[in-house]
């Protein structure tokens, strides 16, 4: 069943409850997949409500979209594609068995999601200073602050959900990096990265449809 | 599969493990291979952790189940006796999320789909054994989040937390309460995902998906709808609690939101969940009817399609809960008519259950007596069903006794007497031993009386106007209430009686040996208790599911086995 | 009304066409039921283990069959789909020339008010044989006027209106109950319909304190509040007059159109910078917190008074 021609130190990586390694990665893959489907849901959720209260507050979520730093969050955007440009360079390299570069790839994608979380604190930040952030301190001088607050509400949750992803994925980053650099993906072993990268991938694409939604609905 | 029925011939083809002679305990097992609370607590064998699940559960039924007997004791009398109104909404509330969320949902997928799916499918575990323990301890972790909630006085907001009570007017724990049901719901995910790539990627040489067994058809089924509803469960939640936290959020009428917006999001999941409750109990009535009847079931593909089905339809219909709840009437309509069709494939599978029974050879063993009365007390609860989708009855029932005699058919005389069959069925493969017999019967038949003695005066009190999560009521509607308490007296003994008898037969039951039943299926194909890791060998299937024959076994005794 | 029953009694015009398809229901779950149970109990008899019956080829499967009993279930519960939508679109259709009563839920009890502008607790007075139309809302979570013995219930939901009616055809008193679990007195948020004869309702009208109607009080409020302030010919802002308004449509500043029924005004009266009309600017203040629900209420009806109103020129 398993067309890898390795020696037989590849069954020492197979599971117990796998045939072949074969089964093992294909498995693993599904799994990732799998979980990947049910992060759409649980997005899915915050996408709905954001959606509903656009509809129906088409004003107010224009104009308070503008109070969004469209340059940090384009920056941001352009961080995240790279990361994961990185990413599937690592990946490739993972199945070419270059150590190093994996490493240092890896270290990359983390460090760009570290850039991202930094570029994201800024903004936060700023609202905070600018008494945007919901809740007793809320400030909004223009007509129907409850809906804005609302808007940002829908804001600050969504994108604080993303951020406690790509915060998981840079841990993953740095804990794969440190596999990396000790050998532990040589000889074929690439899977897990590849499965990291599918994670990474999706914290990714997330923010693609967050981006546009958040920032952009003012700016035409 | 390979025919199982006669001898040692056919077992010894299908592995090579250490023959043990038909009808002998199994001394090296599962139970006997290591010893000591940490290889239970660090186990990766899933049969170890079927049982792991198996305890915790019963631990919430019990809890749950005291709830329930306070209620029904409260409720004899019209005013109130025994506990405040405030206590008596606590009461509901931790019946409701334990009995959903900590009993019924893990029931037969964590205990008897971790224990059987991976030997049924031939395989030595499920796919991710670390996974499927961790989905245990997080499990046990909700679960003290929520009896934590209890313990500091209970929620009073109903299982189904609606806004604004929840998140704006009520002074009860509902953050820890719907923070322990945020946890469990990782469980389950964790579950449906092991199950899936398991049934994907592990099954047997030979065993295509048609030539599955209809429970592991119902147990993928299920597991879609965990993967995809339940984390719309968790986004809720953790909206309803930040908002009562902070003060904001998207379902407060004094900012703009919409609090029916809450009512959407949370049936979208629990609707689906109500599938995920009820189509592991139709996998093991399958099991049963075929095994009991002697043949082959009716309509395999229709019956297999047909859990497909339940599981895409029943993502359409979540607005049947919310007619009467300023939802537009067209959205209504849309909603009443997938409800209707989302009942036609639970109906086609009771069709073929009745005529598998046809020309078979049927046995009354405690398990076939379970699926029986799970036949009938389904098919009356889904019949209700029709009622409450028929939208102007639903104007008139919503929200009153109806509702709750309705789902308690479906969920107590549908899923907990398969749950029962089931555990009854594989209970000799779980512990070499069986069960005793006439007690079994016994304890079936009383569950059965009890079950409709309590439920059935509940559908006419409902259309009579009484609502639900009434604490006081109008005094002409006593006699129903008084009628069933009774019932619930005799149903608790049904259930007891199981209890005391599983833990005597643990030591002192007839040993059972590899296949009591003389039943097909590869999990049959091992010893009683199972080794470790289930067979030494891949077995190799070479046809198709239940390859029973009646006129062959009609003088097959299996009481005597 | 304490009366012990196993069947509520049938008061309204909604009762008898509900129960209708009630008993259909259940016909057609006793047919399903016998087709069912008793082949099961019939094959359980004749197939027993040991029985002498025929087994000899026995069939796995049929299409034929299985379309049949697909099909015929799928045609059965679309028709009974097509009864329950026909009855429940009448049930929801507010009709025209009804009593109005306004009705505000809040926790624990019901506050209702006629248009003549009397006022009831947790009871609500009707004529026989007339149509009474309610407006309801919620002060606080969502609670549901539910009327057994009328067939009738609807959520009362915070921060919206919602709408139910009925017609009682026979005298006497029936329950009134909340049936949306509300909080910790939710059984005890409980009343009573009074069906009484025309004459005996129009005397029980007139009795008690002589209150002023709905809409003389809301226009009362209009002027007290400062809505005339603005909503005036010659006031000095610039504010949209209501007179015609109301059931008409309304060009919002965002270019699509809105029908201006009792949500639309309720929300210009709470969040005015929610739906700003074209041609107006986003000046109105919000009156969230400075009107009871009963108060916008009273400001609606008179706005619908007005409403009938020929729009004025502008």
């Amino acid at each position: 069943m398993s067309t890898l021609t390795s020696p037989a130190s590849e069954d020492a990586f197979v599971a117990q409850q796998f045939d072949d390694i074969e089964q093992q990665r294909e498995a693993a893959k599904l799994g990732m997949w799998i979980f990947l489907a049910t992060e759409v849901l649980f997005f899915g959720g915050l996408f709905l409500g954001y959606t509903i209260y656009r509809f129906t507050y088409g004003q107010i979520f224009v104009e308070t979209s503008r109070k969004l730093d469209v340059i940090l969050g384009g920056s941001n955007t352009a961080v995240l594609l790279v990361s994961s440009l990185l990413m599937a360079f690592a990946v490739r390299a993972a199945k070419l068995d270059q150590r190093r570069m994996l490493t240092w790839l890896l270290i990359g994608t983390g460090l760009l999601g570290c850039v991202f979380m930094s570029i994201k604190g800024v903004e936060y930040h700023k609202d905070y200073v600018d008494h945007l952030v919901p809740g007793r301190h809320f400030e909004w001088h223009g007509a129907d602050s409850q809906n804005a607050q609302l808007f940002f509400w829908i804001y600050f949750a969504m994108t604080g959900l993303h951020a406690i992803h790509v915060t998981v994925g840079i841990g993953i980053m740095l804990v794969l990096a440190l596999l990396a650099w000790f050998g532990k993906f040589s000889q074929g072993n690439h899977n897990t990265v590849e499965i990291a990268g599918l994670y990474w991938h999706f914290v990714d694409i997330v923010w693609v449809f967050l981006f546009p939604l958040l920032y952009l609905v003012g700016h035409r | 599969m390979n025919s199982t029925i006669s001898g040692s011939e056919s077992m010894k083809s299908a592995t090579e493990l250490i023959v043990e002679r038909p009808g002998e305990f199994a001394r090296v097992n599962y139970l006997s291979v290591h010893h000591g609370v940490r290889s239970w607590l660090l186990t990766k064998d899933h049969k170890r952790i079927g049982l792991l699940y198996l305890f915790t559960i019963l631990v919430f039924f019990l809890i749950a189940s005291i709830a329930a007997a306070l209620m029904r004791i409260e409720l004899v009398t019209p005013q109130p006796k025994l506990v405040t109104s405030e206590t008596y909404n606590k009461l509901f509330t931790i019946h409701g999320v334990l009995m959903v969320w900590f009993f019924l949902i893990p029931s037969i997928p964590a205990v008897l789909g971790n224990f059987i799916l991976p030997m049924m499918i031939g395989a030595r575990d499920v796919a991710f054994p670390k996974l499927n323990l961790m989905s245990w301890y997080i499990f046990v972790a909700g679960g003290a989040l929520a009896l934590w909630s209890l313990v500091h006085g209970g929620v009073d907001t109903g299982w189904t937390f609606y806004t604004p009570y929840s998140t704006t007017y009520a002074n009860t724990h509902v953050i820890s309460m719907a923070a322990g049901v945020f946890v469990a719901g990782f469980s389950t995910i964790i579950t449906g995902m092991n199950f899936m790539v398991t049934t994907h990627k592990m099954r047997a040489p030979g065993l295509t998906w048609f030539r599955l067994p209809l429970f592991v058809w119902s147990l993928y089924a299920t597991s879609l709808i965990m993967v995809l509803a339940t984390p719309v469960l968790a986004i809720t939640l953790a909206l309803i609690s930040v908002e009562r936290f902070w003060g904001v959020g998207i379902f407060d009428p004094k900012l703009g939101g919409d609090p029916v917006l809450f009512q959407h999001l949370f049936w979208f999941y629990s609707h689906p969940a109500v599938y995920i409750m009820i189509l592991p109990g139709m996998g093991v009535i399958s099991e049963l009817i075929t095994c009991f009847s002697r043949k082959p079931i009716y309509g395999y593909v229709w019956v297999g399609s047909a859990s497909m089905a339940i599981a895409v339809l029943g993502f359409l219909v979540w607005g049947h809960h919310m007619f009467v709840s300023s939802q537009s009437v067209y959205a209504g309509m849309v909603f009443s008519i997938l409800s209707f069709l989302v009942a036609v494939p639970s109906g086609i599978k009771v069709f073929n259950w009745t005529a598998t029974l046809r020309k078979g050879s049927i046995h009354f063993a405690t398990p076939m007596l379970y699926a029986l009365g799970f036949i009938g007390l389904f098919t009356i609860g889904g019949l209700t069903g029709l009622f409450l989708a028929a939208l102007a009855v639903d104007v008139h029932v919503h929200d009153t006794y109806f509702v709750i005699a309705h789902f308690h058919y479906i969920m107590v005389g549908g899923m907990v007497m398969a749950f029962m069959g089931g555990l009854h069925y594989w209970w000799p493969k779980i512990s070499g031993r069986l069960y005793p017999e006439l007690a079994g019967k016994l304890a079936a038949m009383i569950t059965f009386i009890g079950f409709n003695l309590t439920f059935f005066p509940q559908f006419i009190l409902g259309y009579l106007g009484q609502p639900r999560r009434y604490h006081v009521y109008p005094p002409e509607f006593q006699i129903f209430h008084v009628l069933s308490t009774a019932g619930a007296s005799i149903l608790g003994v049904g259930y007891l009686m199981p209890l005391i008898y599983f833990i005597w037969a643990w030591k002192h039951g007839r040993v059972a040996g590899p296949n009591p039943w003389r039943a097909t299926g590869l999990e049959w194909q091992t010893p009683s208790p199972p080794p470790e890791y289930n067979f030494e060998q891949t077995p190799v299937v070479t046809g198709p599911p239940y390859s029973y024959s009646a006129e062959k076994d009609v003088d097959l005794d299996l009481a005597s086995i | 009304m304490d009366q012990f029953r196993l069947f509520p009694p049938q008061a309204s015009t909604t009762s008898h066409e509900v129960d209708a398809l009630f008993f259909a229901l259940t016909l057609i779950s006793l047919f399903f039921m016998a087709v069912i149970f008793l082949p099961i109990i019939f094959f359980s008899v004749k197939y027993r283990r040991g029985s002498p019956a025929d087994r000899s080829n026995p069939r796995s499967g049929s299409f034929l069959i299985e379309s049949g009993w697909t099909i015929g279930p799928i045609f059965l519960s679309l028709g009974l789909f097509a009864w329950g939508a026909v009855a429940y679109f009448r049930i929801e259709r507010r009709p025209e020339n009804a009593i109005d009563v306004q009705v505000v839920g809040r926790q624990w009890m019901w506050k209702l008010q006629h248009a003549e502008g009397k006022r009831e607790i947790n009871e609500l007075h009707v004529p026989l044989n007339s149509t009474v139309a309610m407006t309801m809302t919620s002060q606080d979570v969502i609670h549901s006027f539910f009327i057994p013995a009328f067939r009738v219930k609807q959520d009362v939901v915070p921060g919206k209106y919602t709408g139910e009616w009925f017609k009682p055809t026979r005298t006497g008193e029936y329950h009134i109950f909340c049936a949306q679990y509300c909080g910790t007195q939710h059984s005890r948020m409980i009343g009573r319909v009074v069906v009484m004869e025309p004459a005996a309702y129009e005397r029980w009208l007139k009795s008690g304190e002589p209150t002023e109607s709905i809409v003389q009080t809301g226009e009362r409020l209009f002027h007290d509040r400062g809505c005339s302030g603005c909503h005036a010919p010659n006031s000095q802002f610039h504010a949209p007059l209501l007179q015609g308004l109301y059931r008409n449509a309304v060009p919002l500043a965002n270019g699509t159109m809105v029908t201006a029924d009792d949500q639309y005004l309720r929300d210009s009266i709470l969040q005015p910078g929610k739906q700003i009309t074209a041609g107006y600017q986003n000046i109105m203040p919000s009156f969230a917190g400075h009107l009871s629900e009963e108060e916008i209420m009273q400001l609606i009806a008179y706005l619908k008074y007005i409403g009938n109103q020929p729009p004025p020129s502008q």
